[in-house]
């Protein structure tokens, strides 16, 4: 063990974490936005919607996020059609094809847990909510999502720390986050097992910070569930 | 263009079905040594030793905090000075290889077994106290309650947990790639490179991948409905 | 109980380890390489590694009457693999650089290539006009300064893809800082996105790049600028070896030399590369 390398290793490889936290905080937020909207249209009764997502969730969840970056980002790079468009501004940087490919990962998985949150809400709520005469929408805003989304922290918290722990293979299409910098330190000092236990390091420290925000959030969420002082 | 995915001489068909039954070997292994690894942990977990509570606690969070590729990476360089190590600790000197399939299902077995544990530990604990107190009151030994009781209801608690954790097994031995053992995204990746047709062989890939978690995600269901074969639906 | 399991696991482990090396006598070497840099080292479709270095590693292990086996292994991991024991000998285009020579030995070099730059056809980095057609970097002199400065005008603002750890990374860093340079696992990968225009030129060995320009997807691809020689971009390519095994490297000096003298290189060279890259 070279305890020196190590610990010079140190600064340099934190400078990978904006990225790093650019990449999951970016895939989780637009993530949100597609699982939401996934979720909603599985649930919307329409035939057709319904098919197109289960198909979206199926192959997202039913392959590895590697072969999805590949095929983002060497893959789509191959035709003409796609480097003529608009898209290719941001298909052209390694950094959208990773935000793209975790976006529609995460956002696969993501809109399971709303799926099946939405699902467990109780339907005497629901029923009480009707009987109440709120509409659609507005028992969808105030009586459904709130208790799903409760109901989902947990499950949601585990999925973003899999994102902290996915954003790692952005890595492998050029992207210097903090996997990427180990991997270029290596490629200078040769010392694999040094430079990848700091990364290492670095990383459970995050996931470590992500799991006690989402307890927060939690604790903040459920206050009916807390012993009254 | 599909002359590349053929079985003749130019194609690849063949380098990709044989990663296919690469990954299906890698998986199968590394799900197996995670179900130990998982059982092992769970059990130290549930125990009263202090020791072993915090060992296991330290297994998992690091597995599960760390990428996966991190820890594969670290296995692939540093596993067999680690083999090494506890060779020497018995008397041996010699140097001890460990080959890129052996490290790959050691180290998506440690990533799998992370995940067991849990599982495990949850579907132990699904277990209604009051049978096994019931069992204990029947005479059964230790060991016949495990037997009996404890071990055929936590198989079937941990039936549709397990399932989520193959599917992850399945997926994770993609990473392993860069152990250069030829498995399905190593032959596709090689395959990308050298005849700059990357939109083909990772679409492919894909597709293989597909086929993969259909057909276990079909088996795991049919587990699932064996399983619970003497209970009734609520 | 808990013994029981103990010595399970013990057992598990020791039968999950696969070979155990005896005493080194060097009648058996694993020789890696990364099959994917061509016309060096490539992978065919039935998964064999295949080229210029397979051939000669098989050619040298006969004169060094030794069984030999060619094993792949992803270039970044190339010398900590070897550091590590997993084989004994790299055969995969790697030059002899200070750098690597702090951590490990090489025997050789067996052949020499110069490192050139390739670009697209459409592009304008075709139309700068260089008066040199060769720079040594080992040598002061004024030319190739001049192709130098005159490169770092011409990619101003403009994306350079190289392979990670290697001579031409290196190069960028030292005589180009000022370009942007995007870093692959593989040349073929730079290759790729030079096709989709995510670099506008890609730096590699000029066999290398002249390999990716005479592909299917390269028609659109030409070489340009002066070949770059010697300096930060080592002394030729040789066989990486751990610095402990001396009687290898003895061993592997003898048998390149004798294959340098009885044509073998030049033979071989001229069948992968189309020209003679052995050093005389």
């Amino acid at each position: 063990m070279n305890w020196e390398l190590m610990w010079d290793s140190v600064p340099t490889l934190l400078g990978g974490i904006p990225v790093t936290l650019e990449l999951v905080g970016l895939a989780l937020l637009f993530g949100a936005a597609v699982a939401f909207a996934a979720a909603l249209l599985r649930l919307s009764g329409n035939p057709v919607a319904e098919r197109l997502m289960a198909a979206y969730v199926f192959v997202f969840r039913g392959t590895p996020l590697l072969v999805q970056i590949f095929l983002i980002y060497y893959g789509l790079g191959q035709f003409e059609a796609v480097r003529g468009s608009f898209l290719w501004t941001f298909l052209r940087e390694p950094f959208w094809c990773a935000i793209l490919a975790l976006t529609l990962n995460t956002g696969a998985y993501t809109s399971e847990i709303l799926r099946g949150a939405i699902l467990s809400v109780p339907q005497g709520q629901i029923e009480a909510a009707r009987a109440c005469g709120m509409s659609r929408t507005l028992l969808f805003r105030r009586i459904v999502l709130p208790i799903a989304i409760r109901q989902m922290l947990p499950a949601y918290g585990n999925e973003v720390i899999l994102m902290v722990k996915a954003s790692s293979l952005a890595s492998t299409i050029t992207l210097l986050e903090i996997t990427g910098i180990a991997r270029k330190i290596i490629a200078q000092t040769f010392a694999v097992f040094e430079i990848f236990i700091v990364a290492g390091s670095i990383y459970l420290l995050l996931n470590f910070l992500a799991s006690r925000l989402i307890r927060y959030a939690e604790w903040r969420m459920t206050p009916y569930l807390r012993a009254r002082g | 263009m599909f002359e590349l995915l053929s079985f003749g001489p130019n194609g690849w068909g063949g380098q990709l079905l044989g990663g296919a039954a690469m990954t299906v070997a890698v998986s199968l292994s590394s799900f197996a040594l995670g179900l130990v690894f998982g059982s092992l942990g769970a059990s130290a977990k549930l125990s009263r030793n202090v020791v072993l509570n915090g060992l296991a606690e330290v297994y998992t969070t690091i597995v599960r905090g760390v990428p996966e590729l991190l820890v594969i990476y670290l296995l692939f360089f540093g596993g067999g000075g680690i083999v090494m190590a506890i060779g020497r600790v018995f008397g041996y000197e010699g140097y001890i290889e460990l080959n890129a399939f052996t490290v790959g299902v050691v180290s998506v077995g440690l990533i799998s077994g992370a995940y067991s544990t849990e599982v495990i530990r949850g579907a132990v604990q699904a277990v209604p106290h009051g049978q096994i107190e019931a069992a204990r009151a029947c005479g059964m030994s230790r060991w016949l309650i495990l037997r009996r009781i404890l071990v055929p209801q936590t198989m079937r608690y941990a039936l549709p947990g397990l399932g989520n954790v193959w599917q992850l097994t399945l997926k994770d031995t993609a990473l392993i790639s860069v152990t250069a053992l030829a498995e399905i995204m190593r032959v596709a990746h090689v395959a990308a490179g050298s005849t700059r047709q990357p939109f083909l062989f990772y679409t492919t890939a894909a597709a293989l991948y597909l086929v993969l978690t259909t057909v276990s995600t079909a088996a795991f269901e049919r587990a699932e409905r064996r399983a619970n074969r003497g209970v009734r639906r609520a | 109980m808990k013994k029981i399991v103990a010595a399970l696991a013990l057992g598990a482990i020791v039968a999950s380890v696969g070979g155990m090396a005896e005493a080194k006598d060097w009648k058996k070497i694993r020789i890696a390489t990364e099959g994917a840099y061509a016309p060096w080292n490539a992978t065919d479709p039935s998964g064999k590694l295949v080229g210029f270095e397979p051939d000669l590693a098989m050619a040298l292990c006969k004169k060094m009457n030794a069984e030999c086996e060619i094993v792949a292994q992803d270039w970044d991991g190339m010398i900590p693999a070897l550091q590590q024991g997993k084989y004994d000998a790299i055969m995969a285009a790697m030059s002899i650089t200070d750098e690597r020579e702090k951590v490990i030995t090489f025997a050789g070099p067996y052949g020499s290539e110069p490192s050139m730059f390739g670009t697209m056809k459409s592009s304008p980095l075709t139309k700068v006009a260089f008066e040199a057609e060769r720079v040594d970097l080992s040598k002061d002199d004024p030319a190739g300064k001049a192709a130098i400065e005159k490169l770092g005008e011409a990619l101003k603002g403009k994306t350079v893809g190289v392979q990670t750890s290697t001579i031409q990374a290196n190069f960028m860093e030292k005589y180009l800082p000022k370009v942007a340079v995007r870093t692959y696992d593989k040349l073929d990968n730079a290759g790729i996105d030079l096709a989709a225009g995510r670099v506008d030129a890609i730096f590699g060995d000029r066999s290398a790049v002249s390999a990716i320009v005479k592909s299917d997807s390269g028609k659109d691809m030409t070489l340009f600028a002066p070949g770059f020689t010697r300096g930060v971009l080592g002394k030729g390519v040789g066989v990486g070896l751990r610095k402990a095994d001396a009687d290898l490297k003895e061993l592997f000096n003898k048998a390149i030399a004798e294959a340098n003298t009885d044509g073998t290189i030049t033979k071989l060279s001229t069948q992968h590369f189309g020209y003679d890259i052995s050093i005389k």
